[in-house]
């Protein structure tokens, strides 16, 4: 099957596919995107996809913006006949310590001077958002109507279409298993049903990105980390935004389908790929959110899973090229915050890649940070 | 009763998808029952597809012309039957 491309992406995420559509729009041709199981088959097919702008450094405050902005037009702009289910019914993030309620302050100042329409809210003005929340212990929380959730399924299948449209040739169930590169240089990608030559590789692979890059002996401090969610039976819409608690590591949202999608961190996860779900994180999910959100005791669980957090020591991803080989560039370590600025991500990557200003810097975002010791660190993430 | 007095088969019971649904997406070439499942909701409802997953596997082999037992299988998520939150709850302290 050996073949050539001009540009092969490698992941069949959100990411990928973003970056595919994106590309392909801004006139690229022969474009390959390699997808080794079904797409969505990785961390895009498992997340809570919650999209929020409430972050705490204005970067990541402006990449959420302007890919809300994006999801808002999606549809549209995809030509996809179907729905992404955006659904924009806000994120209540709450605060229980003093040290979080100055940090969520600090926060809304960043967001305030970008014009995201976040605001403080006081416990009681909580209750009256979600009137089934616990405000035991609830110092305060802040609220942005315009943060919401997408379906990631047909998000990335409305990616998907546009991109096949516009030429984009995708494989799936097609293993990448080497990357290719000659003096300093990437030529292609070698597959389980053949080698693909390319000028141009670029790695969206998830946690994954780590093992292929080994491959041609770059070292990426990237790892994988297990985060188990859970979905109940659908019931009659009674929470409209997410909510979400750095404290208790947990996020709990509606859906438009009527079930509830839920979520917390253990932070004493090993740095290994396991897809194994367990009873202990069902009790724990159901002890801390049925405290929090008391009337959901009700509610039957109906699947439990795990997928994988593509984590750098910032928790930040890493964006850009890679010095030392030129064609090869990264879109990966999205540390568990990926989905949500997947349409700016694309945008971005497409520009950088075919050699345009971007519209919004990703310096920050560069592969060098973590040798050079400038780390970007982000307040906000669970 | 159907508007249109159409004959209409429910494929999938939970999310009440119908075969002419299924069949619609497998006409645009979506022949993997992983991607039907996440596409369409089939098998995600609270029988994780006891009832249609056999019935779509039969319309993708009639689709594809591949015999039944060659079909990939979706994978099975615990818990097997539902339970509630609050039962799941019990026993462990709160906070
Ligand atoms: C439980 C959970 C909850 C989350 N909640 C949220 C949330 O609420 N909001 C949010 O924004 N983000 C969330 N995330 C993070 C989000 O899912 C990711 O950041 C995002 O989906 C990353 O997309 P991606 O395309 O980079 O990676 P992926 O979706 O993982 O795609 C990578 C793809 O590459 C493929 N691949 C790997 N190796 C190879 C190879 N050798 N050859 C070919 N293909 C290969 C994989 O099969 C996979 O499909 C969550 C993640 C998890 C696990």
């Amino acid at each position: 099957m050996n073949k050539t491309a001009d540009i092969v992406i490698i992941g069949g995420g959100v990411i990928g596919c973003s970056i595919a559509y994106n590309l392909a729009k801004k006139g690229a041709k022969n474009i390959i995107l390699i997808e080794r199981k079904y797409l969505t088959s990785g961390a895009t097919g498992r997340c809570g996809a919650g999209v929020r702008m409430q972050f705490g450094t204005e970067t990541n405050c402006l990449l959420a913006k302007k890919s809300i902005e994006m999801f808002e037009q999606l549809e549209e702009e995809l030509g996809y006949d179907d729905s992404i289910e955006f659904k924009q019914g806000g994120y209540l993030l709450l605060a229980y310590t003093e040290k979080m309620v100055e940090q969520f302050h600090k926060n809304l100042g960043v967001q305030h001077k970008l014009g995201i329409p976040s605001r403080w809210v006081t416990p009681a003005e909580a209750k009256e958002i979600v009137p089934h929340l616990n405000t035991q212990g609830l110092l305060g929380a802040t609220f942005c109507g315009k943060d919401g959730h997408c379906n990631p399924f047909k998000t990335t299948d409305a990616y998907v279409k546009a991109a096949r449209r516009l030429g984009v040739e995708i494989m799936t169930y097609t293993e990448v298993t080497k990357l290719l590169a000659k003096d300093g240089k990437i030529t292609g990608v070698e597959t389980n049903k053949g080698v693909i030559e390319s000028p141009v590789v670029v790695c969206c692979a998830g946690a994954y990105s780590r093992d292929l890059a080994a491959t041609i002996g770059i070292e990426l401090p990237l790892h994988p980390e297990r985060h188990q969610i859970l979905v109940t039976e659908p019931v009659e819409m009674i929470q409209e935004p997410m909510v979400m608690s750095f404290y208790h590591g947990l996020y709990c949202q509606q859906v438009p389908h009527g079930s509830f999608v839920m979520g917390i961190g253990d932070p004493n996860e090993p740095k290994e790929f396991n897809y194994n779900s367990s009873w202990q994180f069902l009790h724990e999910m159901a002890a801390k959110v049925t405290f929090l959100l008391p009337p959901l005791a009700n509610l039957r669980v109906v699947r439990q899973w795990a997928g994988q957090y593509d984590m750098t020591p910032d928790r930040q991803q890493i964006l850009g090229s890679v010095p030392g080989t030129e064609g090869f560039y990264l879109a990966a370590g999205f540390s568990g915050h990926g989905f949500m600025i997947s349409p700016m991500t694309g945008k971005l990557m497409a520009e950088y890649i075919l050699g345009e200003e971007t519209s919004l810097p990703i310096d920050m975002f560069d592969f060098t940070r973590f040798a050079r010791g400038q780390l970007f660190v982000e307040p906000s993430v669970v | 009763m159907c508007e249109h007095n159409k004959d209409v088969t429910i494929m999938c019971r939970c999310e009440d998808i119908t075969a002419e649904e299924v069949r619609a997406y497998i006409a645009q070439g979506v022949t993997d029952l992983e991607q039907l499942k996440r596409l369409l909701r089939v098998g995600m409802g609270p029988c994780q597809g006891r009832t249609c997953t056999p019935l779509i596997v039969n319309e993708l082999a009639l689709a594809t012309g591949r015999p039944v037992q060659e079909i990939p299988l979706t994978v099975f998520r615990p818990p097997t039957t539902p339970v509630k939150l609050g039962v799941l709850a019990g026993g462990t302290d709160h906070e």
